[in-house]
This record gives C-alpha cells, structure tokens and sequence, in this order.
C-alpha cells in the first residue's frame, strides 16, 4: 500500500514539477539556514565536560565593601587570594582547584625555536583528576608540589610536538620567565568547549600551552591577565595580590551528591558570616553555588548574535513552511477532481489522507536532504569567519538527525491540513461538477 | 469596480487567503527588523574614529627579561629600552612620527577609569563621568593625527614615566570634545581641574581634541567618545608603539619594523602575524562580525522575499486555474482583458494589504522583543512604512504573471465543458 502511496506521489510531483522544485526549495532553504544556527548554538551551549560537568560547581563569595551594595546583589566572579586558599586549604569538597591565566615567555633549553609568548594557566593540582584530564606522558603534580612552590610544568600535546617532535618529553627543562621548569606531564587530546574554567582568555579560545602551579607562579610573579575587580583603594598591584582588596582567581569544586552540594552551601554561608562578624567582609552572607552548565549560562558564553542569528533562521523556516502549508494546499485542492474519482471507487477518506500525507513526506525527504547540504555549506561558511568559535561549527550525529527529524517533519505538519481539508471533500460533488 | 465580488470569492478560500496573509505578515515583521539591524551595523562600521587612520601603524612586542615591572629600578629599566624603542624607530626611512602608545581606538584593549569635578573616592558620584585614557608622550596627537580645537598639546617636558600599577594620576591631560562638553557644559573646560579615578590630585584640562573613539568594540556605548589623553609612558614588560609613516610607504615601513627592532634588542618577543598591524587591518579586524551580521541578514531578507513572491505567484497561478471557466464566462459576458487582470491584481492588494497590518503589529512586537533581550534600539516607524510598500508592491510584481494569464483567457471557454 504504501509503495503504491509513493508511486502516486511520485506521478503527481512530476505532473507540476516548477511547483515541487518550489515546494522542495522552499523547505531546503528553512532548514538548512535553521540547522546551521541551531548547530552553531548546539556547539557553542554544549557540554565541556559531558558525565561530569553535573558534579562540577563554581562557588562565590561576596567580600566587598559596602559601596552600591543591594540586598541579592550579585557577588564578584571571582574570589581574593585569601579567601580562595582559605577554601583550598578548607578541603570541603571532594576535589577543589584554584586558578588564573596568563602570559609567559617561553625559552626551550634544547630546540632552537626562539621565545615566544606561552598562554598558561596557573593552577593546583586537584585541576587534572578533577576535570578528568587525560594524559600522554607522565602526571600532574600533587599537593606537595603546590606547597613547596615546585617548578614543575605540565605541557599540552601541541606544544610537545613543538619543541619535542611528539616524544616523551618528562623530565625535559623549559625556561619560563627565565625560570627552569621541570616538565612532569604531557596531555592527552583535551579541547573541553567553552573554554570553561578561564572564560577571560575567550570563551571558545584555544586551550593553553603550559599548566603549572599558582604557587611557583606567584613566587615570581608571573603576569596575571584576566580581570581584576578591586574596591576600596585598593590596586591590581601585581606583586601583592596576595593582600590586596581584589577578586582575580576561580575556584572550581567537585561535589559528588545533593548531601555535600547543600553542606557546601552552609559552609560557604558560615565563613561568609565569621567573617562578617570579624569585620573583614561588610556585606552581609551573599553567596552563590552553581553548577558548571548554570555558571556558563550566567556569564552568557553564547554569543548574542548567535542566538539572534538562531532567531532570525527559526522565523525564515516559519515563512518557508506557511508557503509550503499553502502551495500544498493549492495542488491538493486542484486535484479534488481526481480524488473525487477515488472516492466513488471505494477509496477511504483515511486511505486519501495517507496518500496525500506521503506525498508531502516525499517533498520534506527532498527537502531535508537539500537542507542537509545547505546546512553543510552553511557549516563551511561559518567556519570561514575569524571569530573564535568558528573551527568548531561541525554537524554531528544528534544535529544531523534532528536535521532530519525536522525537515520531514515540518513537512508532515504542513501536508496535515491541506490533506485533511483535501479528502474531506463530497464525491458526488466533484463528478456531478465535471 | 465593485470589491463585493472579490471579497465573496475570498471567502471561498479561505485557508488560502490566511497564508498568504500570514506569510506576507511575517515577511514584513523579520524584513523590516533585519533591515534596520543592518542600518544599525553599518552606521557602527562607518563612523569614524576621530583619527587620521591612513599611514598608520601599531607595533606591538615584549621584552625577555627577569625584571619586574612593580619596582622603581625595574620601570626605570623598562623605560630606557621603550626610549630605545621609540629612538629606532624615528630613525627608519620614512616614518614622519612614532609615539608610545597603551592602545588605539578599536584595538579592543582598554584602560578605562572614572573622571569627576571633585576630589576623593566615590565612583557612584553623579559627577563621575567614565572615561577611557591613552598613554603617551608629546608626540602621540601629531602621530595619530587627532585635531587640537582648542588649548594646547603637550610638551616634551610635560612628559613622565611611571609603572603599569602605579596610582599616581597626571597634573595635565587633554579630553575629546565630547567629553570637555560634558564635565563643562556651558563654558570652555581649558584650564578647568577634574579628578581622575577618585583621587585628590589634581589634573589640569590643557587640550581639547575634536573627536576620538575608545579602544572598545562591543561594550563601552556609554562613553564611547569620551577619551583622555595622558602625557605618561606607561613602562611594562610589554610596550606598543604607533608609528604614521609618510604617504604611500606604509608597506616598505611596515617590512622594516621587526627586523630593526630586532637589531637594535633582540631579547625581546615578536609576534610573526600581528607584531605590526595598519590601522585598516585593526579596524577590518574590530567590525568583522558586525559585517558578517549585516551581510547574513542582507542575504536572509533577499531569500525571504524571493520565496514569498514565489508563493504568491505558485497560489494565485492555481486559482487562475481554478477560476478558468468563470474568467471565461465573465469575459463572454464582456469584460475586457483589462477587467481580469484588475481583478487579480485587487485582490492581492486587498489580501497583500491585510497581510501588512497584521505584519506592522508583528513587526513592532518584534522589535519591542528584540529590544529586551539583545539590546537593540527601538525602529522608528519609517521602517515599517518603507516594508510596507515594498511587500505590497512584491505581491503586485508577483501577481501580474499569473494575473496577466488570466486575462488572456478566451471567452469562447465559457461554452466548453471541462
């Protein structure tokens, strides 16, 4: 039954074929503008860390004074040097990792390569369990080394293959602001998107090149880029942040159930109120405690012309699907003749309406797959642009089957009321009318 | 004509007649917002920035060195290698002015702060009025080509030197026009004393410069051209340069740039692509998205209204056929070719015209929606009136092939059966 359904749709498509190429175009052209937005945004609101990310929180403190302070009030993104190590040291949290970013030159003691600037991410050592990195060669550093301020670094696999052609480079020595760094770690393939845990750097940035520990780095001073949110008359003095009135590191803390998320929260509150009560903070308690994926949705690391672009292709696929409802509905209603013939023969009116939903179906296959390439193109354009995004807008299978999923069916909602208005009408009508 | 007879026979199709009113409707609504989001992003683009951006140059590079930037040898060192830096550079063929430089306009790398009429913290005061500064020497005004309205540029003796985090604010500046205006609204600000970022040091207004852009791209609407200039070298462990060179010679100048430097220090960090960059590039740079933006809605307006007279044409064909007996009936009742095609033609007007209100009620909810949740301005009403006429005159364009088939319909149809 169904083939003969397609047989028909078949001839009746070929009959008016500048109307199908319309119809087909018509539908092409919404999906394809509507799924290369909708995967820019799908790759730009994604997971970094799929599995883990619901364990990953972002806690805040709220330390300042009491200048253009409101009840409910937002706190800083990000915490003092004391209250961060305070909650470092505290160790409430399964696993917890204190960090900023920066710029360092780079000297390699046995390639010929000459110094460059090296993005490095200044951290503790729970940052690699915690954020699950992989790694090629070697560890990260533990505790100890944060303690005893170790020059020690971990290097990405990009770099290795660098300054070392890709071998195992532990126990190498790399000169970073004129400091020997031991290299104890070489990553795995790790790309987490957004950039999550330094969102200052670009929140879809390449990764850095070299991880070490805030410890070493602050022992000499290395530059700290990023904001620095001071109040009071306090400066972003780089040689004691360490003391200053100035919120410039993030925290991040892994929270494995509901019993420690709310336990943490209290712990967050009661520090808050000692140290209110000490008089170190003015404000009253004023705390946040975020998942990974809400914190991201807060600073809105999606671009905002990216979600009206999203907008604007949705509202295009609308237009293209009510030209459709009506161009189906003409070609249906043209045929009231025929399928007047139909009727009398015996035909039901749910046999009618099957028919004619195939042959709507037809046209949102051909359409999907039109869309598909379009999407593809589309894809390929986005990918010429400079932004930092760019190289990751990829179709991957959840996009290329809800691509589908939403051409046929788009199509199948716009064949529903032209079908059904089409097989409601009286045989006798239309033959006595012939 | 009558418009009894077409509104009887629209109610026969009715289904088809919303359609296409609702697809003129929408046309109108995302046509008109996406117009006005491309004016939006071109006037941005075009505006200029106050300096004379031809022959112009940014050099930006690090030095490889253990000093440290927060104590007074250290910035005392730094300081000697920027002079260094600046003296190279004057002397390459072809370089008219070079000055030390924090940021350019559009560079997107700001320092920004608070200025205000009276001393001390406060920066909620009403008087704070947010600024962006550029640090520089005497030379920075004829380098970047900024026009002085009114007072004076610096002196070579004017100028200092302090570190990236010292505090301490200049005696002297000079602000844009736009800025000089508001702190001073009735009288001329030279001479006047402001207080910047809360201090008590007094800083004396010297200069007023016509027009200059922030370094700012995507934020910082708010004080835009409110930039201050400030006769300090800023000494780091980083330093950028902007370089005019002579006419026509921007190139050869831009070639020489890192292998001088590199001669005259080489303990230092060039970048190979960006190390020195024309002010056209930074520029193209800053509003590439903005005109990826209005190019994508450009193109999105052309397809929609391409598919909506596609539509019109596709449904009002099909009726013409539908209707091939009753046009023939009508012309052996003797009604010229004329008379059918202005038949079609009123019809469309009509259903095109009902269509464009509903449309200017969704276009203007459009904006209402866009203006809450991306920060948009809100459309004056001549978009809309402007979208009006042109989907109106769409549908007539798209309307008189079919129509005008129609009118060619023979009378003698009308004694055929089928």
């Amino acid at each position: 039954m169904l083939a003969y359904y397609f047989d028909l749709a078949l001839r009746s498509l070929k009959r008016n074929r500048a109307l199908t190429a319309l119809m087909v175009l018509a539908i092409a052209l919404g999906i394809g503008a509507s799924m290369t937005t909708l995967t820019v945004l799908h790759v730009l609101s994604g997971d970094p860390l799929p599995g883990r990310s619901g364990s990953i929180y972002y806690p805040q403190l709220d330390p300042q004074d009491m200048k253009d302070y409101t009840p409910g009030v937002e706190p800083p993104e990000q915490l003092t040097w004391t209250d961060g190590m305070y909650l470092l040291r505290a160790k409430r949290a399964t696993r917890q990792a204190l960090m900023t970013g920066g710029m360092v030159p780079l000297q390699s003691a046995q390639s010929s390569i000459d110094p460059f600037q090296a993005a490095a991410l200044y951290t503790t050592a729970d940052f690699f369990p915690m954020f699950g990195v992989p790694f090629k060669y070697g560890n990260g550093w533990g505790a100890g080394e944060d303690g005893s301020k170790a020059r020690v670094v971990v290097i990405t696999s990009d770099l290795n293959d660098k300054l070392f052609g890709g071998k195992n480079s532990i126990g190498q020595i790399l000169r970073l602001k004129e400091a020997a760094f031991r290299i104890v770690g070489v990553l795995g393939d790790w790309h987490p998107n957004p950039h999550f845990y330094e969102w200052y750097m670009g929140s879809y940035a390449s990764d850095e090149d070299v991880y070490l520990p805030l410890s070493a780095s602050r022992d000499l001073l290395m530059e700290h880029d990023g904001s620095t949110e001071c109040w009071g008359n306090s400066g972003g003095d780089q040689s004691h942040l360490e003391t200053v009135n100035c919120t410039w590191l993030q925290f991040w803390v892994q929270l494995d159930s509901p019993a420690r998320v709310a336990a943490y929260n209290d712990f967050l509150q009661h520090y808050s109120q000692d140290q209110h009560a000490m008089g170190r903070f003015m404000r009253p308690p004023n705390v946040r405690l975020r998942t990974m994926m809400q914190w991201l949705d807060h600073i809105k690391v999606v671009p905002s012309d990216t979600r009206l672009q999203t907008w604007l292709a949705l509202g295009f696929l609308a237009v293209c699907l009510i030209n459709t409802v009506g161009l189906m509905l003409a070609k249906f209603m043209r045929r009231a003749g025929e399928l007047g013939v139909r009727r009398a023969l015996g035909a039901s009116q749910r046999a009618l309406f099957g028919q004619l939903l195939m042959e709507s179906g037809v046209i949102g296959i051909a359409g999907g797959l039109g869309g598909l390439l379009l999407a593809l193109l589309g894809l390929w354009l986005v990918r010429q642009q400079p932004a930092d995004y760019a190289k990751l807008a990829h179709m991957d299978i959840t996009m290329l089957s809800a691509t589908f999923v939403l051409a046929v069916g788009a199509s199948l909602l716009a064949g529903l009321l032209p079908a059904w208005r089409a097989c409601r009408i009286a045989p006798a009508l239309q033959l006595k009318g012939n | 004509m009558s418009l009894h007879p077409i509104l009887v026979a629209l109610r026969k199709h009715k289904a088809g007649v919303v359609l296409i009113a609702l697809q003129i409707a929408l046309t109108l609504a995302i046509v008109c917002n996406a117009v006005f989001i491309i004016y939006s992003r071109i006037e941005k683009v075009n505006r200029p920035t106050g300096i004379n951006e031809t022959n112009l140059l940014l050099v930006e590079q690090q030095w490889v060195s253990a000093s440290n930037g927060d104590s007074a040898a250290g910035i005392q060192q730094f300081d000697s290698l920027l002079r260094n830096d600046l003296d190279t550079l004057t002397r390459l063929p072809d370089v008219e002015s070079v000055a030390p430089i924090n940021s350019i306009p559009l560079l997107n790398s700001s320092w920004t702060g608070g200025i205000a009429l009276k001393p001390g913290p406060g920066l909620s005061d009403k008087n704070n009025v947010h600024t962006a500064y550029y640090f520089g020497d005497e030379h920075m005004v004829d380098t970047l080509g900024v026009h002085i309205v009114a007072g004076r540029n610096f002196t070579s003796a004017e100028i200092n030197n302090k570190g990236m985090r010292d505090q301490s604010e200049p005696n002297l500046v000079i602000v844009t026009q736009d800025l000089a205006k508001k702190l001073f609204p009735k009288d001329s600000a030279v001479g006047k004393v402001v207080y910047l970022d809360g201090s008590n040091t007094p800083s004396t207004i010297i200069g007023i410069v016509e027009r200059m852009q922030i370094p700012a791209v995507g934020w910082g609407d708010n004080f835009t051209w409110y930039s201050t200039l400030v006769p300090t070298r800023v000494n780091a462990i980083f330093s950028r340069y902007i370089v005019r060179t002579r006419p026509g010679r921007l190139d050869s100048v831009r070639r020489s740039i890192v292998p001088a430097l590199y001669n005259a220090n080489p303990m230092r960090v060039l970048d190979d692509d960006d190390a020195v960059r024309s002010f056209t590039d930074i520029r193209e740079n800053a509003y590439r998205a903005d005109v990826g933006m209005a190019v994508l809605m450009g193109v999105v307006c052309l397809i929609l209204l391409a598919v909506t007279a596609a539509g019109i044409v596709g449904l009002t064909s099909f009726w013409v056929g539908q209707r091939h007996r009753q046009i023939g009936v009508r012309r052996a009742l003797g009604a010229r070719k004329i008379d059918i095609l202005h038949y079609f033609q009123l019809e469309n007007l009509m259903i095109a015209g009902g269509g464009a209100v509903i449309g200017i009620g969704l276009a203007l909810g459009l904006n209402r929606w866009l203006m809450s949740s991306f920060e948009m301005q809100r459309m004056p009403l001549y978009y809309v009136l402007a979208g009006l006429v042109v989907v109106m005159v769409l549908g007539q364009l798209a309307v008189f092939v079919p129509a005008r088939r129609a009118s060619n319909v023979p009378p003698v149809v009308a004694t055929r059966s089928v």
